[in-house]
This record gives C-alpha cells, sequence and structure tokens, in this order.
C-alpha cells in the first residue's frame, strides 16, 4: 500500500520518485561572508525508500533536511517533493506541499505542551481544513498504529521520552504523507525506547510504504537503513546501498560502542551518485 | 484553518496563561469602564438639564439685553442692562397681554427667622410669576400689583426655604430678615424641584420694586414673557426684539427660547463629554500598546510552537489569524468585562452619588466595536512578526 497523493488542490499526483535532487546547492549570506552549505546535491528517494543521510556535524545534513522537508528553498538546482519542483512554489504552497507530502519526526519531540496527544496528532489536518470530528478520528486511529490506544487525551508531560516520540511519529503520519522525515529520532531516547522508536518507524515503512529519511549520527540507526547517504562538507560523499536487515530483535543490540572513525559497519560497496 | 478553529486554538493559548491574559486585558477593562461611566454621566447631566428646561415650558421666552450668539455660545457678551420696570408693558403690548410678561432681577442674602438663617436666592419679580413660570402657591397668596408698585416688604419664600426657616410651622404672616430689612411672608410657592443639583425652592421672591432699593439697583436683569402657544414664540422673539430696539435704539436684545437653550446645552454637554471620553480613552489606548506588548513577548516565547506549525504546514496566514485572533479576543473579552464593570459603575453612580448616569444602548455596543478594533490595530503588528518567521529558524530557537 503506497501513501495516496491527496488529490484537489495539488493539482495531478504525480508517481515519480518521491524526492528528487538535481545539483543542488542552498548559500546562506552571513553579513557579507557567503557560505555554501551545500555544493551541488544530488539524489533521488525513491517512493518506500528506507534511507539513512549520516555526516558530521556542520556537514550539511541539516540544511539538507531542511530542503527536503521543503521548510527552505534551495540557492539553485532542482528540487522536487512529490513531484512538484519547490522553487516554483510561494511559500503557501510550499506550506501545503509541507502538509500534504511530508512528516516530521524531531530529536527533542516539539509537541505542544498544554495539548492532548489527540490535539497534538491532529495538527496537521487542521492546516489542511479536516474538520474537528474527523480529526480526533483519524488521530486516534493514527494512535493506535503506533501502540498509544491507551494515551489519547495524555499531555506530553503525562508522558515518557518514548511515547512523546511515538506521539510525534502518529502526528507526521497522520496526514497520511509521502515522506517522513526523522531528525535524529533516537538523539533524546534511551537505548530500549529509541529501538521502540526505531522498530515503529521500520514498521511504517514496511506495511504503510511511506518512504524513511532519516537524518543521524548514530551508526547503529543509520546501519538499520536500506541505505545510507553520507554528506560533507556540503556534498553527497558516497551513496551506498546495504543489504536488508530483517527487522529482528533490535532491542537489545549494544548502542554503537566505537566512535567509528571513517569504516562504518555495513559500508561495503559503494554505490553510483543515484540509484 | 477557518474562523471557528482559530477561535479554539486562541481560546486555549490564552487560558494556559490566565494570569498574563487577565493583565494584559486590565488596562482595555479600565478603558471601556471609564469611557462608558463618561458617557453615562453625560447623557444623564444632559437628560435631567433638558427636562429641567423642558419644565419651563416651551412657550417662554426670556428676553436678555446684548446680543447672544446661541450658535456660538461664549461668543456674545451680555451687556449693561438698560432694561426698566416700564418696558414690561412695552412687551405687554407686543404679546397683547400684559399679564403674560414678568420682570426679574437675582441676587443673594442672608435670611433670618428668629435664631434661624439660610443663604438663599432673592427674586426681585412681580405679581405675573406664578402664571409666566407657571409656580402655584402652595400657601398663602403671591404678591399683588399694588404691593410691587407701593415696593411693599413683603415676601414668597420657596418651599425649602420655608422649611428651613420654619420647620413645618405656617410661615404666612410671620416675620423674615433679608439684607438687615424686615419682610413680612404672605405666601410658599410649591415645590419645584432641583436644577444642576441645586434647589429651585430654596429662594425668596420679593417685589422687583423692593428688591431694586434693596440692592441699590434700577434695572431689570430680564423679561420673561409667556407665548400664547408654542408656535408663537418664533414670531413673538421677533416682535419682542423689536420693540425694545424701538425703545433703546443703540442697544441688541435676545430672545432666547427653550429650544435654542436645549440646543446649546446639548452642544455644551456634547463637547464636554467628548473632551472627557476622549481623555478616558487614552487608558484604551494604553491598554492597546499592553497587547501589542504582551503579543510581541507572546510570539518570541512561542518561536518554537510557529516554527512547529509552520513546518507542519501552516501557511504564513494561519499564523497571523492564530496571533491576531489571540489579540482579539484578549481585547474583546476585556471590553465585554469593562463593559459590565461600566454599566455597573454608572448604575452605581447614579444610585448613591448626586451625579446621574443613564446608559445609552449604543455604548455598549460602541465599546465592544472599539475594543475589537483596539485588538485588530495593536494584534496586526505581532502577529505579522509571528506569520514571517522563517520555520527554519524557528525550529532552532531554544
Amino acid at each position: 500500500m503506497t501513501a495516496p497523493a491527496p488529490s484537489g488542490v495539488d493539482g495531478p499526483a504525480t508517481s515519480g520518485p518521491a524526492i528528487e535532487a538535481v545539483d543542488v546547492t542552498r548559500s546562506y549570506d552571513l553579513g557579507g561572508t557567503v557560505v555554501d552549505a551545500l555544493q551541488g546535491v544530488s539524489f533521488v528517494v525513491e517512493e518506500g525508500e528506507y534511507a539513512a543521510i549520516v555526516g558530521p556535524s556542520g556537514s550539511g545534513k541539516s540544511t539538507l533536511m531542511h530542503l527536503l522537508g521543503c521548510l527552505d528553498r534551495p540557492t539553485s538546482g532542482v528540487l522536487r517533493v512529490g513531484g512538484r519542483d519547490v522553487l516554483e512554489l510561494d511559500d503557501s504552497e510550499l506550506a501545503d506541499l509541507r502538509n500534504r507530502e511530508v512528516g516530521f519526526v524531531f530529536q527533542s519531540f516539539q509537541l505542544l505542551p498544554r495539548s492532548t496527544a489527540l490535539d497534538n496528532v491532529g495538527l496537521p489536518l487542521l492546516y489542511r481544513g479536516t474538520k474537528r470530528a474527523e480529526r480526533r478520528e483519524l488521530a486516534e486511529a493514527s494512535l493506535r498504529a503506533v501502540g498509544l490506544g491507551h494515551r489519547l487525551t495524555h499531555r506530553p508531560n503525562q508522558m515518557s521520552g518514548g511515547e512523546q516520540q511515538r506521539v510525534a511519529i502518529a502526528r507526521a503520519l497522520v496526514g497520511r504523507p509521502r515522506i517522513l522525515l526523522a531528525d535524529e529520532p533516537t538523539g533524546n531516547l534511551d537505548t530500549r525506547n529509541g529501538a521502540e522508536v526505531m522498530r515503529i518507524l521500520e514498521e511504517l515503512n514496511a506495511e504503510q510504504g511511506v518512504a524513511v529519511v532519516l537524518v543521524t549520527h548514530d551508526d547503529e540507526v543509520a546501519g538499520r537503513a536500506r541505505r545510507q547517504v553520507r554528506v560533507r562538507d556540503g556534498r553527497v560523499e558516497r551513496d551506498t546501498a546495504l543489504e536488508a536487515r530483517p527487522a529482528g530483535p533490535a532491542g537489545d543490540a549494544p548502542a554503537g560502542a566505537g566512535p567509528a572513525a571513517a569504516g562504518e559497519p555495513g559500508a561495503r560497496h559503494v554505490a553510483g551518485q543515484q540509484a | 484553518m477557518k474562523g471557528f478553529e482559530a477561535f479554539r486554538v486562541a481560546f486555549d493559548a490564552l487560558r494556559g496563561n490566565r494570569l498574563r491574559s487577565l493583565l494584559t486585558m486590565l488596562g482595555i477593562i479600565i478603558g471601556i469602564a471609564a469611557v462608558i461611566v463618561v458617557v453615562s454621566i453625560g447623557a444623564g447631566a444632559r437628560d435631567q438639564i433638558e427636562s429641567q428646561v423642558e419644565g419651563l415650558g416651551s412657550n417662554l421666552v426670556l428676553v436678555v439685553p446684548g446680543q447672544l450668539d446661541t450658535a456660538n455660545p461664549g461668543q456674545g457678551a451680555a451687556a449693561a442692562s438698560p432694561l426698566q420696570v416700564s418696558d414690561g408693558r412695552v412687551l405687554g403690548d407686543v404679546v397683547g397681554d400684559d399679564a403674560a410678561v414678568t420682570a426679574r432681577i437675582s441676587s443673594a442674602a442672608e435670611v433670618r427667622a428668629g435664631s434661624r438663617e439660610s443663604y438663599v436666592t432673592v427674586q426681585g419679580s412681580d405679581q405675573n410669576l406664578p402664571y409666566v413660570f407657571t409656580r402655584p402657591v402652595a400657601e398663602g397668596e403671591f404678591f399683588t400689583q399694588g404691593d410691587v408698585d407701593t415696593r411693599q416688604r413683603v415676601a414668597v419664600l420657596g418651599s425649602v426655604t420655608s422649611q428651613v426657616l420654619f420647620a413645618g410651622a405656617d410661615p404666612v404672616g410671620r416675620q423674615i430678615t433679608l439684607a438687615g430689612t424686615r419682610f413680612r411672608v404672605v405666601g410658599v410657592l410649591a415645590e419645584q424641584g432641583e436644577s444642576f443639583g441645586v434647589s429651585q425652592d430654596n429662594e425668596v421672591h420679593i417685589p422687583i420694586t423692593t428688591a431694586q432699593r434693596l440692592f441699590g439697583i434700577d434695572r431689570v436683569d430680564a423679561f420673561a414673557v409667556k407665548a400664547p402657544s408654542a408656535a408663537d414664540v418664533p414670531a413673538l422673539s421677533r416682535g419682542l426684539r423689536q420693540a425694545l430696539r424701538e425703545e433703546y435704539p443703540d442697544q441688541e436684545f435676545s430672545a432666547v427660547t427653550q429650544t435654542q437653550i436645549l440646543g446649546v446645552i446639548g452642544d455644551i454637554l456634547g463637547l464636554l463629554t467628548a473632551v472627557l471620553a476622549s481623555i478616558a480613552g487614552i487608558s484604551l489606548l494604553v491598554g492597546g500598546v499592553g497587547v501589542s506588548n504582551i503579543m510581541l513577548v507572546s510570539v518570541r516565547e512561542r518561536t518554537k510552537e510557529i516554527g512547529l506549525r509552520k513546518a507542519l504546514g501552516a501557511r504564513q496566514r494561519d499564523v497571523l489569524t492564530q496571533f491576531l485572533v489571540e489579540a482579539v479576543l484578549l481585547t474583546s473579552v476585556g471590553g465585554v468585562i469593562g463593559i459590565v464593570v461600566g454599566v455597573g459603575g454608572s448604575l452605581l453612580v447614579n444610585g448613591l452619588s448626586p451625579l446621574p448616569a443613564k446608559v445609552e444602548w449604543w455604548s455598549p455596543v460602541v465599546a465592544f466595536v472599539v475594543s475589537a478594533a483596539v485588538g485588530i490595530f495593536f494584534g496586526v503588528f505581532p502577529a505579522r512578526r509571528a506569520g514571517r518567521l522563517d520555520p527554519v529558524v524557528a525550529l532552532r530557537t531554544d
């Protein structure tokens, strides 16, 4: 089952790749000094893919994630998300594209502290004009899908970190986006909760066909993806397809023991720049 | 995001910060309440004065010396009066009835009866006063033309003066001392009520000729003329002035009618109310600045929330609407509370103080609209700032 492209204002649903980046650059003008955060990045995320973007801090992976999530526009190049060219959209259309095509999961959960789990999860639908009753219905279904059927009316401070991140995942998925962008989703969680969150993400990827793009510097997390895009100095350094791992007993694996400067487990062969 | 949803979101946000919301509203509450009370007192005063002026009768014309410009009060100057008691006959010829004209001079003096004393208005007038001003005599008689012609020292008391000097006993036939001269009380007027918070019943009427001698003047301040009907008033006014101008070619005279007085009083009170309401309105403005300030703080505090909402698909317009609705909700709820306080305050003023107050039906309506408008005006700037936040920067904020 693939994520259904919403019809209507968005124009014709396209069946191309979820994300297509061609020679994308992003420069910042910091009071005279121009900083090139991305210097010509090209890659494609297919529908239903499970990829990890890795790289040291300052490598440009955050900038890349903001571009993929349509929070920002490239300085040059072509970036298509859900078949729409980001540079051709105005702010409102870009917001709409974010709303329909992208789901975000943040390291720090980013839940509204005074809202219940149901209201938090229903938030993306609010900006789509969905009626309240239907919002609640869809939000409840989404919360049940991440195993939080018993936490519907709890507020974030009444839940554990793992539960909060599962609420965030439910929120990212409630609008049935094509792409789920997860920025260090396990960064604020202990090993057990982190593994649980990863298991849910993998399950959703496998069962609902949503493309999952992880941004992480945790090799253990990155190693679970079927593809690794290594970014360094604003360029894609390596784009590696990994063997699909069985979604097995992930939980008890020790967290990435060593710093693993260059060689990461699993990066056995270097694939071409693009799939 | 639909309007109703925006209200729900805004309401939740304000409820989450109850104390701050209330304190922010306080400026609006005080401003709105103050304006409503001021306007109510203005309206109450106008009503009271109007009813008193109307009590004069719509067919009464006051003839005074000088050019009184009723369209521009304060512009004309009252000239020294050339009028004499005998001019009453000239005016009587104009109206066709000598009994419809009464002369008047006013002064103030101390009056004593036995050990009791009071400070009263002394009206010098003639036998026609009860008819012209429609003031019935309650006890005894009013003084007669003979009394006026022969400068008798007789007095007719107002009801309050009678009460003060004689404490309920029948004053007719008793003696009073007015400005050092003894007078015999011949009658008491029926109660008339207050005007401008001053009793009209605390006065002593004596023959105008006696008053002239008592106060050492030989003029008449004014004549009051009763027209046969209200419809005759304009023509009669012209006739009266014409007659006096023939009598005194160098002088100007004015004929003041109830309609003119009402117009002037209405203008003066309207202006006064507007000025006071504007001063009270300044606190509304200050309240609006407070709302703007708090909304800016709120935008800064909730930068992360704004970033998140934008990441989830909120458009610039959605965020702007959310904060604008929040500001408007803040001021209009404050406005409603202010209206309740203002209306309650007006009723209290009316009931507990000598000031009259009357809540006009439109003042709460206008107050509500103004408070909502203040929210829009002072909310737009913070809301636009919120709407324009870059989601990437906003999400990164701690």
